[in-house]
């Protein structure tokens, strides 16, 4: 049992878990210490010196992000001092951080910008000073202007410590102090794998999307190209947070909107994850039972892990599925299949993609068979933040939309497409798959509850046919490692293989954790956005994706079967390896 | 049969020549007297004495001579070596009321002969405690030592090992802080080079009072003989078994690496050191978790300065009860201090706590080199303050210090005499702090900027009278919101010449004047017309061209173009330039 520890915040007394800390239990006495390094999905930095509190007793002051309670602590929170302490370092930051905040990504959702007008700061107490450091728009996915960091540190830890990537890293020391990667390279030539945790853990305008809207905007307006529009599962279910709703689920409106925005036809990126669920679960029939190439399999449709592992872990290539991700699947489809079916000629289809991923835009011309249709497959992708903005440009009010369908013939998802956006929900749609593949039997009970949830590494075992299949999902890249070393060890010892079937997804919870995502997620909203994706597949009266009526048509009219001559020519790609610097 | 040991050192750093001509010239000398057997001579690495020229100190008599010219080599040999009688010329007296506790080897040994150690009492409080001692009454005997941490803190030591063996996670690790840093402090270079093993007898004490089987030395890459000593000390101890598994036949293991410093100051601060040792970038982190229950690699550990471990053998071997018998109710034992600046007698004191500031500055010391007054003593290096001419009386203690608004520190002490500016200093230290900032906390990296940024401006002539409450605003801010001593610390400087000496500051920002002349962009140079011989020296030497005239009319400064470098002073010949 945790002890449980005594002490007073202001005068009143708390009891909290040992180990609790200051900022948390301020909190039972309806107290929410100002922060600015401090994000609730991570653990404290200690780098900006903002949640200080007093200690009765000292003259110290502590802050309480990291300083847990101890039994007779007396705090308090605020007074006059604590105030002009918290101001002045507020201040200090102000004076090394540009004031461009009209013309900033951020502007109005940036978190110093609220703490300066919350702390009513309308003059320069200290002269300005800048940096002079290049901005960094190598990747093509996340842009970092290195002048407006206030080294809070969340980047570099997500970086490191969650995502194990290590590009990201502080150079140099004292006011020279910046975030770069090693050797001052640009992030493109770095082990960068474009997650974008980083920016999506920024509190600033320093690491920000690549702002794509421009060009979008420009081929809506463009009578020359045919547009049209695909959203990833997760977006349904963010979307609203851009406007105060959290946990529900948008899909519906967003088909409305994206006509409305201008769009000639509107995809769903889960009939893409159909698709990709007959390939792989195809594949795993085949390598199971046929033993064409190794088990476990492993699930590729995210373009981070992708390149995480052509470049960390490039002896696992032979167990990647080939399958492309969801949304390049579409891609090549509304180019091919669509554009033939509806006389449309494929050179004028301009299609974009709404993500929660920043590694999307980069994986659209990531290698030559993401120019299968033979164009650019996907002409621009844009994540959940920047569609949100578009809402806002053109001044429609979302809630209040009507509902409308997708387009047919690349519109209608089965509840395994569209609990790809979560955690463990490809793994779900695979197995309900390859049951049927594999035993010919449809599952009784489709929902498997074990491979839901956000532990970082989950393990089980399902029955198919008597036949016990070994799983895992990891998600972060660091929790990656475990999962790989237990197939390497079987691999070097010739014993069993650990698992047969491998999913995995670079950012936390999945594609609802995304990169791309409305700012400030925690697990509780990762937990929340998930939710709408599973209540989805729930509501669904088609929940296995190989019963989904146009999955069938497409593969009647037009691909012929799952691995066929077809389908393998555009919707599978090849991996090669990567080096982890390219300079 | 070795009899005496003679040191040599070259107190007036003119270069290594000089020292090994010397050198060179009195071991002919020993070896032509035939007492090449009797007398070892030694090139000492540091004797505590600067400014002396060569000295020469024969031991065990503690016999000093300075200023020694080749010439006295003879006499030396004759009369002191072969006679015992003392040459008054050449004598510089030991300097009184000191107390070697820490020091006590230095000089004394040759630091690179275990056995010389061991000849003065090394090891014997290792064995005593191996043989006689429970860990836990190792923590006892120093808790009644009443040993504080020598590194700046004064936390008591004993306190450390007591949280350290309390906790049950192994294995656990001694650190050895040697990351000295200070401008101008070096007593535990002194120590590193002069007794290492008394270093390594403390931390394998430690090791033995707290449980751990693993120490690290983390010395700064600076010091590269001190690395030498201490990584061929650890050899030796390997060697002859006093390192490694089953120490005196005893169940203690124990084993030392070394880790070199990559030069930042705040690797000092025991998080950031122990992340650098782990190989991470060297930034502190927040306590809780202390050291001691989560230190390197998560584990726990003690980390103590080297002065620290260097005074616990001394404890174990005579007892805590002696060791407390030196010093003052709440500061017990001594201090090294390196006695820097203005001051005659400059190097390394040892003195029992509590022993007056003044006696340490004018009797140890020998009051300011020009002769001059002493305005103020810097204590406690860029984390200190300044302690004006009226508190010298205070008798030194951590407590005491701290009081005046200064801390003890690590032992820095820089004597200023009335030519030194107060917002100079300020901005010196103010500079190294934000130089040694490691940037990844805001009040600290952008706090120190900003101040050093206002110190320049006044230091120019360019400063505000408001400037004042903006100093002490960010220093407040910087004092309580920053995350590690560096940068709660960092701003004393400003804070205590601001308290002793606010009217400095203001003449600077008020009356665009600096009474010591420091401030060059606040010096006027004028040419005194009633002086002048209108030889045009001045006129023929400024190198920008700022002085016009003729032999006819005589010369003037034009003072936009006047650089302040004081070539016409220093050239002219009948005093006629003036500056203010």
């Amino acid at each position: 049992m945790t002890k449980v520890v005594q002490a007073q915040i202001n005068g009143i007394l708390i009891r909290v878990p040992e180990g609790t800390t200051i900022l948390e239990a301020a909190k039972q006495v309806q107290i929410k210490i100002p922060v600015l390094c401090k994000h609730p999905d991570l653990p404290p930095e200690a780098s900006c010196g903002i949640c200080i509190v007093r200690i009765k007793g000292t003259n110290k002051m502590l802050r309480a992000c990291c300083t847990p309670v101890e039994n007779g602590m007396e705090i308090i929170t605020h007074d006059p001092e604590i105030i002009e302490i918290r101001r002045t370092v507020i201040e200090l930051i102000l004076s090394n951080h540009p004031n461009d905040c009209l013309k900033c990504q951020r502007n109005n959702d940036c978190e110093l910008q609220r703490l300066t007008a919350d702390f009513g700061i309308h003059s320069e107490s200290f002269p300005t000073f800048l940096r002079d450091i290049p901005k960094d728009y190598s990747t093509n996915a996340i842009d970092l202007d290195p002048v407006k960091c206030i080294l809070c540190g969340r980047c570099v830890h997500v970086c490191q410590n969650q995502q194990n990537v290590w590009a990201l890293s502080f150079l140099e020391r004292g006011m020279q102090t910046r975030i770069s990667p090693a050797g001052d390279i640009q992030l493109a030539d770095s082990p960068c794998v474009r997650c974008g945790q980083c920016a999506a853990h920024c509190p600033t305008g320093a690491i920000v999307e690549k702002d794509d809207t421009g060009i979008v905007w420009n081929a809506l307006q463009n009578k020359e190209k045919y547009c049209v529009v695909q959203m990833a599962p997760a977006v349904r279910a963010s979307i609203g947070e851009t406007f105060g709703q959290i946990g529900v689920n948008y899909t519906k409106k967003l088909y409305a909107l994206l006509r409305r925005l201008g769009f000639k036809a509107v995809f769903d990126t889960s009939f893409g994850a159909d698709i990709t669920i007959m390939e792989e679960a195809s594949e795993f029939e085949e390598r199971l039972l046929k033993q064409t190439r190794p088990l476990p399999l492993i699930t590729s449709c995210c373009p981070s892990w992708v390149d995480f592992m052509e470049k960390f872990h490039t002896d696992m290539i032979e167990n990647f599925s080939s399958c492309k991700s969801p949304h390049e699947i579409i891609g090549v489809l509304s180019k091919t299949y669509y554009a033939e079916k509806f006389k449309i000629d494929p050179s004028k289809i301009f299609m974009v993609s709404i993500m929660p991923c920043t590694s999307k835009k980069y994986e659209i011309q990531r290698s030559s068979e993401m120019f299968a249709s033979g164009f650019q497959d996907i002409d621009a992708v844009l994540c959940t933040r920047e569609l949100g903005r578009m809402i806002k440009q053109a001044g429609i009010d979302f809630e209040n939309l009507p509902e409308e369908q997708a387009d047919s013939i690349l519109g209608e998802y089965s509840g395994a497409g569209v609990i790809f956006g979560s955690t463990g929900g490809v793994m779900e749609a695979a197995l309900r798959t390859a049951h049927y593949l594999i035993t010919g039997r449809e599952l009784e009970h489709v929902e498997f509850e074990s491979v839901r949830g956000l532990e970082r590494v989950k393990e089980t075992e399902v029955e198919i046919d008597g036949m016990k299949i070994r799983v895992a999902i990891a998600h972060g890249l660091s929790s990656v490692e475990y999962v790989l070393e237990k197939i390497r060890q079987a691999k070097l010892n010739n014993t069993e293989i650990p698992y047969h079937l491998v999913e995995v997804m670079a950012c936390p919870g999945g594609c609802v954790g995304g990169g791309g995502q409305p700012y400030m997620v925690t697990d509780e909203l990762r937990v929340k956005r998930a939710k709408a994706l599973y209540s989805d597949d729930k509501d669904k009266e088609i929940r296995f994706s190989h019963q989904n009526p146009y999955i069938k048509r497409l593969y009647e009219e037009y691909l012929g079967k799952p691995l066929g001559e077809k389908s393998e020519r555009l919707l599978h790609t090849t991996y090669v390896p990567q080096p982890l610097y390219r300079k | 049969m070795v009899k005496r040991i003679v040191l040599i050192k070259d107190t007036a750093a003119t270069g290594p020549d000089t020292t090994r001509d010397f050198y060179n010239r009195f071991l002919d000398g020993i070896r032509e007297h035939k007492l090449l057997d009797e007398i070892m001579v030694v090139r000492a690495a540091d004797l505590g004495y600067y400014g002396h020229g060569l000295v020469v100190k024969i031991m065990p008599n503690n016999i000093v001579y300075h200023n020694v010219q080749n010439t006295d080599i003879e006499r030396i040999i004759k009369s002191t070596i072969e006679k015992n009688q003392i040459l008054d010329d050449l004598i510089l007296n030991e300097k009184p009321k000191q107390i070697k506790v820490a020091l006590r080897n230095c000089g004394l040994i040759d630091p690179e002969n275990i056995n010389d150690y061991i000849a003065h009492d090394g090891y014997k409080a290792l064995s005593n405690v191996l043989l006689e001692f429970t860990p836990e009454k190792v923590i006892d005997e120093l808790k009644k030592s009443g040993l504080r941490g020598r590194g700046g803190a004064g936390y008591p030591t004993w306190m450390k090992w007591k949280a350290c063996r309390a906790s049950r996670s192994n294995p656990k690790y001694i650190i050895c802080n040697a990351d000295e840093g200070d401008p101008g402090a070096y007593m535990d270079r002194s120590i590193l080079e002069g007794d290492p093993y008394s270093i390594i007898e403390g931390m394998m004490i430690a090791a033995y009072a707290v449980g751990a089987s693993k120490g690290y030395f983390y010395i700064r890459a600076e010091y590269p003989l001190a690395v030498q000593r201490i990584d061929e000390a650890l050899t030796k101890c390997r060697e002859v078994g006093l390192l490694g598994e089953n120490i005196l036949d005893s169940k203690f293991s124990f084993d030392i690496d070394i880790r070199l410093g990559a030069g930042a100051f705040v690797c000092g601060e025991e998080t950031a050191l122990m992340a650098s040792i782990e190989g991470k970038r060297g930034t502190p982190h927040p306590r809780p978790p202390y050291p001691t229950g989560s230190g390197l690699w998560g584990q726990p550990t003690v980390i103590n300065n080297v002065e620290t471990l260097a005074n616990v053998p001394y404890i174990l071997c005579y007892g805590g009860d002696n060791f407390a018998k030196i010093g003052t109710n709440s500061s017990k034992g001594t201090k090294v201090f390196a006695v820097t600046g203005k001051i005659k007698n400059s190097g390394l004191v040892e003195v029992p706590m509590g022993i007056p500031l003044k006696e340490i500055i004018y009797d140890i010391c020998g009051g300011t080199i020009s002769g001059k007054d002493v305005k103020a003593v810097q204590t406690g290096g860029p984390s200190g303050g300044v302690i004006p001419n009226k508190n010298l009386d205070v008798l030194v203690d951590y407590d005491n210090l701290q009081k005046m608004g200064s801390i003890m520190g690590s032992g820095g002490m820089i004597v200023m005499d009335t030519d030194d500016c107060m917002v100079d200093i300020a901005k010196f230290y103010l500079g190294f702090c934000v130089e040694e900032s490691c940037g990844k906390c805001a009040p600290c990296r952008i706090g120190g900027f900003q101040i050093l940024q206002i110190l320049n401006r006044i230091t120019e002539g360019k400063g505000k009278i408001e400037d004042l409450a903006t100093l002490k605003r960010i220093a407040v801010s910087m004092q309580k919101a920053s995350l590690c001593g560096l940068g709660q610390n960092a701003p004393n400087p400003v804070v205590s010449t601001l308290n002793y000496f606010e009217e400095e500051y203001k003449e600077h920002i008020i009356n665009k004047r600096c009474r010591a002349g420091k401030c060059v962009a606040l010096l006027t140079y004028t040419i005194i017309q009633e002086k002048c011989k209108k030889c045009a020296l001045c006129f023929t030497n400024c190198p920008v061209k700022a002085i016009s005239g003729n032999r006819e009319t005589g010369y003037k400064i034009d003072q936009s173009l006047c650089t302040k470098c004081g070539k016409c002073k220093e050239v002219c010949k009948f005093k006629a330039v003036s500056k203010e």
